[in-house]
């Protein structure tokens, strides 16, 4: 009978919120991170260069530019007659016509979907971590230890802790207690959201945890009822680069962290390659008179101003006098001649107009929504606009097509945000 | 589109040196991050024609490794698609091709068993954007036998097949590689042809052991076919040798000229890799450079198209020059109106510079080597 020993389920259903307009209409794993990668490319190569050709990518939440980025899984190899990856969204069915209320709920609702490939095991994963990790070392450690569970887990700083799931083991790396987000962490030792399952009990878990909870979750109740059941879990210790880049923050220092000069997360080594869609696009270009500097850039840009320290994606155009410093530009940017920006995100295909000041002034708290813009990055969301001349503060938010009768006196001031929905795609 | 397409790429060509000693003249890297056969391959495509054959002989390797999926040109359809068609040894013939005409010959199966009533010849060396709707159009229109699509050209014509054509634009003199070269239009070695027609040429030639596509079909034919010039009125240009292969590299500094290949749709496609972004670290300087992906730049870059993977060190200077894919070129150095094979390693502190002007040096591995 046909089968597949390992089969991963790639979680991609999250929105992000916390990256404020940059998720607006997309899901957080569509996210571009390295100019011209998105989020989720990091799992999805990770699979192919694991050996894992199976994988099913639960979506939920915006999903079109998610569906659009893997296609057939051709960049990934993932184009196979049998296995390959496959999009998942939520669906009706006789019983239930609910969407995913939960990691493990969303699971639960594809169980068929697992099944078909009749695996011995089943791989969990989030779409939304930077890191190169081999996913059969991890197999083979679950393996060896006849594991029920395996938790992959990273050492975390103690005032870092209360934002995981934090991970308690015996001297023989077996979990003994595992909490969601405690208060008082009792160990550093951190769930990365990647979890290898022995298949059948999983779906064990899944169908019980599912009669019990509304909102079944892999950190709140599969776990601990494993735990709690006595079954066998162990802790899997990775120690490279791993980041979770879901805040702005978090975003915008893992992107700059890359034009180091030997970056800990290196993306120019042979081995171990990051796929991603790429666009038929010609060379970067650098023209006279222009300056270049300690950046990044994708394929098709063409520089005709100044950048530095800038992390750059692909077709983007920064026109003659323009400087842009500290930021982000995601691939189709461009940027209008004479504008300067600092310490600014700005999202694929927007377009800054001439003369723009991105970035003056002081720091101030951000008036709606003080929880999401938090530092002092200038954040501009997808297909927007800024029209020519205008002045922009620090820690704003932006998006849609904004005309100039949207800046009084041709300024928005530090902390606040111009925010139009109506956004044709 | 009622038209196959035959890609003509098998040629040996001795004036690109060094470059050419393990890579087929189609398989030569151009602007950055394509090869010359990308540009046949596209105008086809983007002319809807959805059946090509590439014939390829000598250094087919590197051509071959370049098409190694359909996929990255969308031929991979069950409709048409992509052929390559080498040299083969059969019960009746065990010889290479002997020409042009010979490979057409070798592959005559490929156009008697279509049902397209045109055919397409192309050549794999030529770096233009045409739309072939617009030739057969213009194939129909005259009632022509052949229509070639030919090019004015100011310089070396004596490199080219030199036309004769007459008020109506129908040719009535072909000569190739001209010592007296008469008039300005080249033969840009891109036909038009009905596919019966051109089995039928073929045959003739075969039986009368002629070889040649140029000689033995369009010159011993010129009077008696309705042969007919189509001006390509555009960029068009052949890396046939060194300094024009230097040039049309250079060519795709100016924007226009990226513009129109690379972002006026429909664009020119190539096999993409997965080259991480191009770095550029303290210290460099660029100046009117084609960079490409996988390439880190600690160092000067003017005037020069890099290709992927390149590694420029700290302190060094790159100008005027092509560095082909994964050259690394070291700390301290100095290069200048040179063409830097692939994978060539360039050690610290050396030096590579010409005499004089429009001088052209070709730095490959071998040359590292032998000191």
């Amino acid at each position: 009978m046909k089968k597949k020993e390992i089969i991963a389920m790639l979680l991609a259903g999250g929105q992000g919120s916390r990256l404020g307009v940059l998720t607006t209409h997309l899901a957080k794993p569509a996210v571009s991170f390295a100019g011209k990668y998105k989020i989720i490319d990091f799992a999805l190569s990770n699979c192919i260069n694991s050996g894992i050709d199976t994988v099913g990518v639960v979506t939920q939440y915006q999903p079109l530019q998610l569906n659009r980025h893997i296609g057939i899984g051709i960049p990934w190899d993932l184009d196979k007659s049998y296995g390959g990856v496959a999009i998942l969204p939520p669906y009706v069915s006789k019983e239930s016509n609910t969407w995913y209320t939960g990691t493990a709920n969303a699971v639960y609702q594809n169980i068929p979907y697992v099944a078909y490939y009749n695996p011995e095991y089943v791989l969990i994963l989030s779409g939304d971590h930077i890191y190169k990790m081999d996913y059969e070392m991890m197999l083979n450690y679950h393996k060896k230890r006849n594991a029920d569970c395996t938790i992959a887990v990273i050492q975390v700083e103690p005032e870092e802790a209360s934002r995981f799931g934090i991970i308690n083991t015996d001297e023989e790396n077996r979990i003994v207690a595992f909490e969601e987000k405690p208060k008082e962490p009792k160990s550093r030792m951190a769930s990365m959201g990647i979890y290898i399952f022995k298949w059948k009990a999983l779906r064990e878990a899944l169908v019980l945890s599912e009669a019990n909870h509304d909102d079944s979750d892999f950190g709140k109740h599969i776990i601990p009822y494993l735990i709690e059941q006595k079954y066998r879990l162990f802790a899997y210790q990775y120690e490279g680069f791993w980041r979770d880049v879901g805040t702005l923050d978090a975003y915008w220092e893992t992107n700059l962290e890359l034009v180091g000069l030997v970056p800990d997360f290196n993306l120019y080594e042979a081995y171990w390659k990051i796929y991603t869609k790429n666009e038929i696009l010609p060379p970067q270009y650098i023209a006279p008179g222009s300056y270049i500097e300690k950046c990044i850039l994708g394929e098709g840009t063409e520089i005709y101003g100044s950048i530095y320290n800038c992390v750059i994606g692909s077709g983007v155009i920064v026109e003659a006098g323009a400087v842009v410093r500290d930021s982000i530009l995601m691939s189709g940017v461009t940027v209008g001649e004479g504008t300067r920006i600092d310490k600014s995100i700005i999202g694929e295909n927007t377009c800054i107009g001439k003369g723009v000041r991105m970035g003056e002034g002081e720091f101030r708290t951000n008036g709606e929504y003080p929880q999401i813009y938090v530092s002092d990055i200038t954040v501009v969301g997808e297909n927007s606009s800024v029209p020519d001349g205008v002045s922009i503060g620090k820690n704003c938010a932006l998006y849609g097509q904004l005309v100039p009768e949207d800046f009084p006196e041709g300024r928005l001031e530090s902390g606040s945000n111009r925010i139009k929905e109506e956004v044709e795609q | 589109m009622r038209a196959l397409g035959i890609i003509l790429a098998g040629g040996k060509n001795e004036r690109l040196r060094e470059l050419t000693y393990k890579r087929a003249v189609a398989a030569m890297p151009i602007a950055g991050s394509y090869r010359a056969i990308d540009f046949s391959l596209s105008n086809m495509m983007n002319s809807g024609i959805s059946k090509v054959a590439v014939v390829t002989q000598y250094n087919s390797r590197s051509l071959i490794e370049h098409l190694s999926s359909s996929k990255w040109w969308d031929f991979g359809r069950k409709h048409g698609g992509l052929y390559v068609f080498t040299p083969y040894i059969t019960r009746d013939s065990s010889l290479w091709y002997r020409g042009t005409a010979d490979a057409i010959h070798q592959n005559l199966s490929y156009l008697k068993d279509s049902h397209e009533p045109y055919a397409i010849v192309a050549q794999g060396d030529a770096v233009c954007k045409i739309d072939f709707n617009r030739v057969l159009e213009y194939h129909v229109e005259k009632r022509a036998d052949i229509t070639i699509v030919c090019a004015r050209m100011e310089q070396e014509l004596h490199r080219y097949g030199m036309v004769e054509v007459d008020e109506d634009n129908r040719i009535v003199e072909f000569e190739e590689k001209p010592v007296d070269p008469k008039g300005d239009i080249v033969s840009t070695g891109i036909y038009i042809i009905r596919r019966r027609l051109l089995i039928e040429l073929i045959e003739a030639c075969a039986k009368e052991e002629r070889y040649d596509f140029v000689s033995d079909v369009i010159i011993r034919y010129r009077k008696q076919k309705r042969i007919y010039a189509y001006l390509h009125d555009d960029y068009w240009s052949s890396i046939a040798s060194l300094p024009s292969y230097y040039q049309v590299n250079m060519d795709f500094l100016k924007r226009e000229n990226r513009d129109k290949f690379f972002r006026e749709y429909p664009t020119i496609m190539t096999k993409v890799e997965d080259e991480p972004p191009a770095k550029f670290n303290q210290g460099s300087r660029l100046s009117n450079s084609l960079c490409s992906s996988g390439c880190i730049i600690n160092g000067q870059v003017d005037d020069s198209v890099l290709f992927r993977k390149v590694f420029v060190g700290r302190n060094s200077v790159v100008r005027n020059s092509i560095i082909m894919d994964g050259a690394y070129i070291g700390e301290n150095c100095i290069v200048e109106n040179c063409i830097v094979d692939s994978k060539s390693r360039i050690s610290d502190g050396s030096v590579y510079i010409t005499s004089g002007q429009g001088d052209i040096r070709v730095v490959s591995q071998k040359e590292q080597y032998t000191g």
